[in-house]
């Protein structure tokens, strides 16, 4: 197992690079809107990457309402810090890739709404997570989780059924996408999956790490006849 | 005495009364938001006609403020003398306790509305071009889907560092979907556009979900400080 971490950053850097290439140089330069087009690459396997990783925040969460189970907490933390990242990542490469293509940096449309929605409160979760001094942190960040978990839904259900009623002008339409293009956009989402898993793994490791250190100190200071502390 | 509306009712009258009786958080509140009013006023001063399009969303940020300064003191008194240790070692159930906290909250959230309301109308000389009926219910709606999860996470953040910070990086990211449905109810009754219902059911599902959310999760929140 001690050996599978290196083995699993080398793969990622492989892949990275990899798919970094596909991305500048292999993928089919887009027809309307040209080069900028390849921030895309990064983008959505961000956002695919984000929601994965607040969606196990979400069952961890409720794990360990149900359970109390420390890993299921662990794993709650880990998942919502690396979650903000790729969300921020998500966050910054949307309106950069705007600006040239629809001459905006914002709209409040119903996928920039509800992401924005979903890194508010995750950045809300990791200020109580860091800010609550009381001994049940966990269960407070719990509770947290799962009111953002009903939250973003009503977000996103709220802003689609109002726009169907009531249209506004569609702004980046759907359609289908280049065979080639496909295969470049999952080459960097695996690619951002064991980058994820990497960063997860490592502060996981972290987590436990800090958790028996503190385990520790409270039991010597506790066995300790007179502790200096 | 250990049913939920006993109890509920014995606790809330029990902080309508400490209230009517020392009045300090009423007068600074009811002051706080007349001074909201005006800044906001002063800030924003547009004639008649813009103003139907903007005066939805000044007055529930408004209300917004002043409701989080009302939030922040619904558990002092409660801290100050012990009174949650006690509550958690009764027999009495915790959702009543929530319960209690969320009305007398929301009684005193509509008090300091009922008060700005009719200043926001005389400084931006609005009136409704739509049925003005309607905003008593989005008015009712939205105030409980503030101060529903106000006063939750108000006892989310009674154990943390910078507390009173803490009750609005919360509370605003959990209410923008409410924020989204009161603001444009409030401003498509103004302006006598359609689809209106729509935002009052959307702010009546929030409710819903939200209560529930809160009933569910209070006596584990209760326990966790």
């Amino acid at each position: 197992m001690k050996r599978a971490f290196p083995i699993l950053a080398v793969l990622t850097g492989i892949l990275l690079s990899y798919a970094l290439y596909e991305a500048l140089v292999v993928a089919p330069t887009e027809q309307t809107m040209g080069n900028v087009q390849r921030i895309f690459y990064y983008h959505v396997p961000s956002a695919w990457t984000a929601f994965l990783l607040f969606f196990i925040n979400f069952i961890a969460s409720v794990a360990y309402l149900i359970r109390r189970n420390p890993v299921a907490d662990a794993v709650a933390v880990v998942t919502a810090e690396v979650g903000v990242v790729f969300c921020t990542v998500v966050l910054v490469t949307g309106p950069l890739w705007a600006r040239p293509v629809w001459g905006i940096w914002w709209t409040w449309d119903i996928r920039l709404t509800s992401t924005l929605v979903l890194w508010l409160i995750y950045v809300a979760y990791l200020m109580l997570r860091r800010f609550s001094t009381s001994g049940q942190t966990p269960v407070l960040a719990a509770a947290l989780a799962v009111f953002g978990a009903l939250d973003v839904p009503l977000v996103y259900f709220s802003i689609w059924i109002f726009r169907t009623q009531h249209p506004q002008p569609v702004i980046g339409g759907g359609g289908s996408i280049d065979p080639r293009m496909l295969h470049v956009l999952l080459v960097n989402w695996l690619a951002f999956l064991c980058l994820a898993a990497l960063l997860c793994w490592s502060r996981y490791r972290l987590e436990r790490l800090q958790r028996e250190v503190e385990e520790a100190q409270a039991l010597e200071s506790i066995a300790a006849p007179g502790g200096s502390r | 005495m250990s049913s939920l509306s006993a109890v509920t009712r014995a606790t809330l009258a029990k902080d309508l009364r400490l209230e009517w009786r020392s009045k300090d958080a009423i007068n600074s509140m009811l002051f706080f938001a007349l001074l909201v009013v005006v800044v906001f006023s002063f800030s924003f001063d547009p004639n008649a006609e813009e103003s139907r399009q903007i005066a939805g969303g000044l007055i529930w940020v408004a209300f917004l403020f002043a409701a989080v300064v009302a939030l922040n003191q619904t558990w002092a008194r409660e801290l100050r003398n012990q009174v949650l240790d006690a509550y958690r070692v009764s027999p009495a159930p915790a959702n009543s306790l929530f319960l209690a906290k969320a009305l007398g909250n929301f009684i005193f959230v509509s008090m300091l509305e009922a008060l700005m309301t009719p200043l926001f109308i005389m400084f931006y000389k609005l009136r409704a071009l739509g049925p003005a009926w309607q905003l008593i219910p989005v008015a009712l709606l939205g105030t409980w889907a503030l101060v529903v999860n106000g006063t939750f996470f108000a006892a989310v953040s009674l154990r943390t560092r910078s507390r009173e910070i803490m009750l609005p990086l919360l509370l605003f990211p959990i209410s923008l979907p409410a924020i989204l449905g009161m603001v444009n109810a409030t401003t498509f009754i103004l302006t006598g556009e359609p689809f209106v219902r729509f935002w009052i059911v959307l702010l009546a599902t929030y409710d819903v979900v939200f209560t529930i959310a809160c009933l569910l999760l209070f006596e584990t929140v209760l326990h966790a400080e």
